[in-house]
């Protein structure tokens, strides 16, 4: 009975230590995510200062197609909810849901990445790369090191997808899921802002 | 001891119908803004002046939506080291761009032909 209730107090002991790992090691995260937010407003500054700076060739208004940046963002936009809909599955143990979640991410990410390579390799084949001006250079760098970080983002997540599928949802593995699931939603939010200020700005002549 | 171990760690979290209903809230509102930026843009029906405010209040109004929604800030409990974090990136951000934006705005004026022939004829007369 008393070996009973001091097992129980050493469990509970355990768990509220492992809780106050968890949130320190969340707390690391959203700090190197908040100090990513001023690299991207670095690459954002930059932009905005350079973005009329054409050099003679074309500007955003005819380079960018807006209904495919359209379906760029959806893409983008339903795989953070995706990956949302993955932790709560992951909370309730669910570990098929998890997996098709996390995979339907993946696909929905790479998609994404898919068509912003695309629409890369058509500019520079046109001949407007990120030589031809300082409108172009900023809009590679800032677009691009987006792109990157949807690659990191990738490479973790197939990561997890191999490390869940194997050992399924316990205590470690609903930590790394939430560590990457805020990565994911904060690529979704920088976004927004790629999407209004360097797209629809842009399209609309701005 | 592993499986009780996963039980209590789930029943500390909040209750999942509601984090549900937090993202679908956030999902939906989410497509609505980014297709009625959309549509403002394309169309292109306003003023230049009120297009790029509208759409920047849009992007700005998703940004917090999907802050609450997707990243749950401001759900942490006291101390608010997250939120803290999160208001001086505001501050290092808003400096960082308003600064450069200033900045560059000041030299292009100083660098503009009228204000450099003005410049020019107050070096002749010395």
């Amino acid at each position: 009975m008393s070996a009973a209730a001091s097992s129980a107090e050493q469990l509970a002991r355990a768990l509220s230590a492992q809780r106050d790992k968890d949130d320190k090691s969340q707390l690391g995260f959203w700090i190197y995510l908040m100090t990513d937010c001023v690299l991207f407003a670095t690459l954002f500054a930059t932009y905005a200062v350079l973005r009329h700076n054409t050099f003679g060739g074309p500007s955003g208004h005819s380079l960018f197609r807006p209904g495919y940046v359209l379906i760029e963002t959806l893409l983008l936009l339903t795989s953070s909810f995706t990956c949302g809909l993955a932790i709560l599955t992951a909370r309730l143990q669910r570990r098929k849901y998890v997996l098709s979640m996390l995979l339907l991410t993946a696909i929905l990410g790479a998609a994404f990445l898919i068509m912003e390579v695309t629409e890369f390799r058509h500019l520079v084949t046109e001949g407007n790369s990120w030589r031809r001006s300082g409108f172009l250079s900023a809009f590679f760098t800032l677009v691009g090191t987006h792109g990157l970080h949807i690659l990191t983002g990738l490479l973790w997540l197939s990561v997890l997808l191999v490390k869940i599928s194997r050992q399924g949802v316990n205590a470690v593995n609903l930590k790394r899921l939430t560590l990457f699931s805020l990565f994911w939603h904060f690529l979704d939010l920088v976004w927004i802002f790629i999407f209004t200020f360097v797209y629809l700005f842009g399209v609309s002549g701005l | 001891m592993n499986q009780e171990h996963s039980k209590v760690v789930i029943s500390h979290h909040h209750p999942v119908a509601a984090s549900l209903k937090r993202y679908l809230i956030g999902f939906i509102l989410s497509l609505y803004l980014t297709s009625l930026a959309y549509i403002l843009a394309v169309r292109h029906n306003l003023t230049m002046y009120w297009l790029g405010g509208t759409v920047l209040g849009l992007a700005l109004l998703q940004f917090v939506i999907q802050l609450i929604c997707f990243l749950h800030l401001g759900t942490e409990t006291k101390p608010r080291w997250k939120l803290a974090v999160f208001w001086l990136m505001i501050l290092v951000v808003g400096i960082l761009i308003i600064g450069s934006l200033w900045i560059m705005a000041g030299l292009n004026y100083r660098m503009s032909p009228s204000q450099v022939n003005q410049y020019l004829r107050g070096q002749d007369s010395l």
